[in-house]
């Protein structure tokens, strides 16, 4: 099918090729249809490989059959596909696929927890902002800006420097850098719906203001802010990695695949699968938040479906 | 326009205030750096007469005015590590940062862009598909671990490029790359979506209706038009790699302003970590203004009010 749309398009730059290009309209429509159900697979797909993961997580201590903390030192640095270390071990001897499953416990946890905070505080903030207008949407608009105009590692770096480490400091300092993002959404979606019909017409029959938010405006904007919320796990899943990377995260020996990373980088040259595991455990969850987010922006966004 | 971005700038310089103002209220809310500052074996008399000196058992709000008067005289203080400006230091940083980030953004327009829109008029084929691919992976690719990578099969396994540091044209490619992979996702998937949205717009249709060239098409009518949203995520990229820099500067040892904040931050190093954020701030909010007007530029129909 894409073999029609090509030739129509860009195998020659002449005039006739715009012809095509109308000509084509229904099997374009169709390819499109067809593109949808194949970016539904994608979604589909990454969310179930999160779930899985997820599982994977939660049964860690049944399926590592390690203790992720144990060293060992008569079986440091052994390389992977070694006789049960499928991973290979690390510079102490632990195994590496125990750590990498205990690992997944932390950043999903913080990640999903993180994203719940920033989403719900968010949420309400932008709400009240678009909603109630006058020094709140004054003041709470320039906060916004104001978090957004200087790099989000700069501030959750000096947070985290105030919170210390920790599991609860980790996932605070992540949804106090990022709850802005969901105020900002959800405040522009609010000052379009706010002189939607419908909710003009609640307004006029004497619906009460906080009942015209949570019954005809919460649900409206809910479907975006989720969409945002499935793109921001994965990137703060990443910014955790990061902030254990740089030190200020879940700190050793707790396994996290952020400070595995950080720790492995010193055995770079001799064990590159120090370095390599962890990050793709990153890198993997990152991309199925990506693409779960993607299709469900597509799905609830009104403004994304074309 | 002058009234326009003589009030952009108030705000700007606003914004650039509270940003000062909510990091110099984080920084110290971290504690007191006179801690690290002094021997571990100083007596508790020599760790306050320290703190007097440095003006550190003042309540907050006096230490707070008097670092608002002194920075809006361009007086950050002086580094409570390096014992020189704040100022100075950041400006020493400022160029590398300056250099790699201008380097990355270059990288990444120049790929990106093109790609984009190859991906948009090819739409469906296998070029699109590949580079929506590549799109979605160099977006969840975390940059500290891509940097890794680089330095593992560059300079670990192959030899042929420096691990780190600042100096020879070598030294850019590995960090340049790390950081600009991080944007060119972005700039390929979104100057892919909006050439898609111009190709279907009516002046399109009239423009091939009354036979234009395609090339004439593609290059006057769609990429020029294509171009607004383009530039403005070029904009929004600038915070995402002045960020993205604090991690990819401390991989690879790159002297510039994100490592800069990272050590200032672990070493409490107060006026610093303020100065470097005050630059990082403003030239956020610089460019985001820049980017704006230049909105004006391709497409006459905006007025600035």
């Amino acid at each position: 099918m894409s073999e029609v749309l090509d030739s129509g398009l860009s195998g020659k730059r002449s005039g006739e090729t715009s012809a095509n290009w109308r000509v084509e309209l229904p099997q374009r429509r169709l390819l499109r249809r067809l593109r949808l159900r194949g970016d539904s697979a994608w979604g589909i797909a990454a969310g179930l490989f999160l779930a899985l993961e997820v599982v994977l997580a939660i049964a860690a201590p049944l399926l590592a059959g390690y203790d992720p903390l144990r060293a060992n030192v008569d079986q440091r640095l052994l390389a992977p596909g070694s006789p049960g270390h499928w991973l290979g071990t690390d510079q102490l001897g632990r195994d590496v696929l125990a750590r990498l499953l205990f690992g997944a416990r932390v950043s999903l946890l913080v990640g999903g927890v993180a994203v719940f905070f920033a989403g719900t505080v968010g949420v309400i903030i932008g709400l009240a902002m678009g909603y109630r207008g006058g020094w709140l949407d004054i003041v709470g608009s320039r906060i916004v800006d104001v978090q957004l105009s200087f790099p989000f590692m700069a501030l959750a770096l000096s947070i985290a420097a105030v919170l210390g480490a920790g599991l609860g400091a980790i996932i605070a300092t992540l949804a106090i850098s990022s709850w802005v993002l969901y105020a900002r959404l959800v405040r522009g979606e609010v000052l379009v719906m706010k002189r939607a019909e419908f909710v003009e017409a609640a307004r006029s029959i004497g619906s009460p203001g906080w009942r015209l938010v949570l019954r005809h405006v919460l649900p409206n904007v809910v479907g975006p802010a989720i969409a945002l919320a499935s793109l921001e796990a994965g990137r703060l899943i990443v910014a955790e990695s990061s902030l254990s990377f740089l030190g200020y995260g879940i700190q050793p020996p707790i396994p996290a695949w952020g400070n595995m990373l950080a720790e492995g980088k010193d055995y770079m040259a001799k064990a590159w699968w120090l370095t390599v595991y962890p990050g793709l455990a990153v890198s993997l969850t990152c991309l199925a938040t990506s693409l779960l987010g993607d299709w469900l922006t597509e799905l609830l966004d009104p403004r994304a479906r074309r | 326009m002058l009234p326009y971005i003589a009030r952009r700038l108030a705000l700007s310089l606003l914004t650039v205030f509270l940003a000062l103002s909510l990091m110099f209220g984080v920084l110290h809310l971290s504690g007191d750096p006179v801690l690290l500052l002094v021997p571990t074996d100083s007596t508790p008399e020599y760790i306050e007469r320290v703190r007097v000196q440095w003006g550190f058992n003042d309540p907050l709000w006096v230490q707070y005015g008097r670092f608002i008067s002194r920075a809006a005289l361009g007086d950050f203080g002086v580094s409570l590590r390096y014992n020189i400006p704040a100022l100075q230091l950041v400006l020493e940083r400022l160029p590398a940062t300056g250099l790699l980030t201008l380097v990355s953004i270059v990288f990444a327009v120049v790929v990106g862009v093109p790609l984009g829109f190859l991906a948009a008029i090819r739409n469906g084929s296998l070029a699109d598909r590949l580079s929506n691919v590549g799109s979605v992976l160099g977006q969840s690719v975390p940059s500290f671990w891509l940097g890794l990578l680089l330095i593992l099969l560059f300079s670990v396994n192959l030899g042929l490029l420096p691990t780190g540091g600042m100096g020879t044209p070598e030294q850019l490619i590995l960090p340049g790359l790390t950081l600009g992979l991080y944007s060119l996702g972005r700039i390929v998937k979104l100057t892919r979506s909006s050439v898609l949205e111009v190709l279907r717009a009516e002046y399109v249709r009239t423009a091939r209706a009354k036979g234009l060239s395609e090339r004439v098409v593609l290059y006057r009518h769609v990429l020029k038009n294509a171009g607004i949203p383009i530039v403005t995520i070029i904009g929004l990229q600038m915070s995402g790699l002045l960020g993205g820099a604090i991690v990819v500067e401390t991989i690879f040892a790159w002297p510039g302003l994100g490592r800069l904040i990272v050590q200032s931050i672990q070493f409490r190093d107060f006026p610093t970590a303020l100065a470097a954020v005050f630059f990082t701030a403003a030239s956020v909010s610089l460019v985001n203004l820049i980017v704006d007007l230049l909105y004006g530029l391709l497409n006459p129909r905006i007025v600035y009010e």
